[in-house]
């Protein structure tokens, strides 16, 4: 098991992202972050945050569960469906989809699929805390926290203070989970 | 979860869970575009063997809003009519390719002799006067967004208990969420056996009516025998139809239910039935969420567990 981020690495990667979210927006006017279930959530809280305190003006952020939406339902475990919950209509906004892991791209595919029956936004941006490669869709990330080279065969677990009572990113090979 | 055929058994944490995904359903049919592809290339056949009108167009519904395809059946125009045997129905529908049955039938347990001719999920939509376990469920999930819970709620279930299978589903559920139920009927209409149900038995409506958060409203049901147990449809409305008068006389909180189809100015009054604190259209609304959550569970994700 290797970390790959700890606290600090994310906070700063976050704050990062904030920046590069204003600068190719011009501000964060019409700005909606959509943190995709689960762990996607609290990250986009975070950037809302972050904004916010960049700019002094709340951004609206919700969470989008894309469980409905999976093109693999038939090989997955049952699961428990998550809060779609949109701030308003997104309808002429940029909404910014957060996750914290982007690795096949399918669970991007799937939101991009939710979104367009939730709204029509005038943009989709991407950010991942992780991009850990492997693209099995033609999706590529606007903002990425870390970079992560990985093998198939290793799994990338993100934590959160939220969720795990703990920040950070790991690394473990399917060998020791 | 195989079959979804009972609230019987189930424990608060599964109804409460296949509740959680009605709520996360009713956002789905609020989307501009109310429909989610979870069930594409699944086939949901309706099999209505006695007649309906809302639970077969709300199973409907749900199957559509979750992009399965539908077929169904109506006993009026099938085989049945030339004597096909129910096994025979059931194995020749199945045979076209269906991923579940809906099934409703007059006979108590024929949703169970289904489920053991058939390999594949069966809900049962309604049978005799036994087990309506859906219209639980979209009972639950309406009095469960009003109020936030069902602990604790005196909830009273009024008219013809004996053969409501409505009336059975709901007590199950209602009790299971930590609900108080009491049913109020005149002895005729009470069940046979009180003792089995959990719930307090009263033939005095007035007595008890301000004691209630939620009324539901049975139907009479003439075709079930309801209506020859008591001498006049009046007499009913004098000792238990919910009139304007009992209606004031409600904690200013309560709700009305009613499972439709209504009689008006039988067991409920036309102006209380349109009253906003009448919650009897948000009970069909989320019918299709709950009918969706159930569908969602028996037929999304892996196939053999």
């Amino acid at each position: 098991m290797a970390q790959v981020m700890d606290g600090g690495d994310m906070d700063r990667a976050i704050q990062r992202i904030a920046h590069e979210i204003l600068e190719k927006n011009r501000g964060s006017e019409d700005i909606v972050l959509l943190g995709i279930q689960t762990r996607g959530v609290p990250l986009g809280e975070r950037l809302a945050l972050a904004l916010e305190g960049i700019e002094g003006t709340p951004v609206a952020a919700g969470s989008l569960d894309i469980g409905l939406y999976r093109d693999d339902l038939d090989q997955r475990p049952k699961t428990e469906l998550g809060a779609t919950n949109v701030p308003g209509p997104i309808g002429e906004k940029t909404v910014i989809l957060v996750d914290d892991v982007l690795y096949t791209g399918r669970t991007i595919r799937a939101a991009l699929d939710a979104l367009a029956d939730i709204g029509r936004p005038s943009r989709v941006q991407l950010a991942a805390l992780v991009d850990r490669g492997h693209r099995e869709l033609p999706i590529r990330p606007d903002y990425v926290g870390k970079n992560v080279p990985t093998s198939r065969r290793e799994r990338v677990s993100v934590r959160l203070v939220e969720m795990d009572g703990e920040d950070g990113v790991v690394i473990e090979s399917r060998d020791e989970t | 979860m195989n079959h979804f055929l009972t609230i019987e058994g189930l424990t608060a944490g599964d109804l409460n869970g296949l509740l959680d995904d009605a709520d996360e359903f009713v956002e789905v049919l609020h989307r501009p575009i109310p429909k989610v592809p979870a069930l594409r290339g699944k086939t949901v056949a309706t099999m209505f063997f006695e007649p309906s009108t809302r639970t077969k167009m709300s199973f409907e519904k749900a199957a559509k809003a979750l992009s399965a395809d539908t077929m169904s059946f109506s006993p009026g125009t099938s085989s049945l009519s030339k004597g096909e045997s129910l096994k025979d129905t059931v194995l020749t529908i199945k045979a076209m390719g269906t991923d579940a049955m809906v099934v409703r039938h007059k006979a108590t347990g024929a949703p169970w002799r289904i489920a053991e001719w058939i390999d594949q999920p069966v809900l049962n939509a309604g049978d005799g006067a036994h087990q309506h376990p859906t219209q639980a469920l979209l009972d639950s999930l309406t009095i469960r967004q009003h109020f936030g819970t069902l602990k604790g709620l005196k909830i009273g279930i009024v008219g013809d208990i004996r053969h409501s299978r409505v009336a059975r589903s709901d007590i199950q559920a209602f009790s299971t969420l930590g609900a108080d139920v009491t049913m109020v009927a005149p002895r005729t209409l009470l069940p046979v056996d009180t003792e089995v149900f959990d719930a307090t038995a009263k033939e005095n409506l007035d007595e008890v009516l301000a004691d209630f958060d939620v009324v539901y409203v049975l139907r009479v049901q003439a075709e079930r025998g309801g209506a020859s147990v008591f001498p006049s449809l009046s007499e009913y409305t004098d000792r238990y139809g919910i009139t304007r008068e009992r209606f004031a006389r409600l904690k200013p909180e309560a709700i009305v239910l009613h499972p439709g189809p209504m009689n008006r100015g039988v067991e409920i009054d036309g102006a209380v039935a349109d009253d906003p604190r009448a919650l009897i259209l948000d009970q069909v609304f989320n019918g299709v969420a709950v009918r969706m959550a159930v569908l969602f569970r028996l037929l999304g994700g892996e196939s053999n567990e």
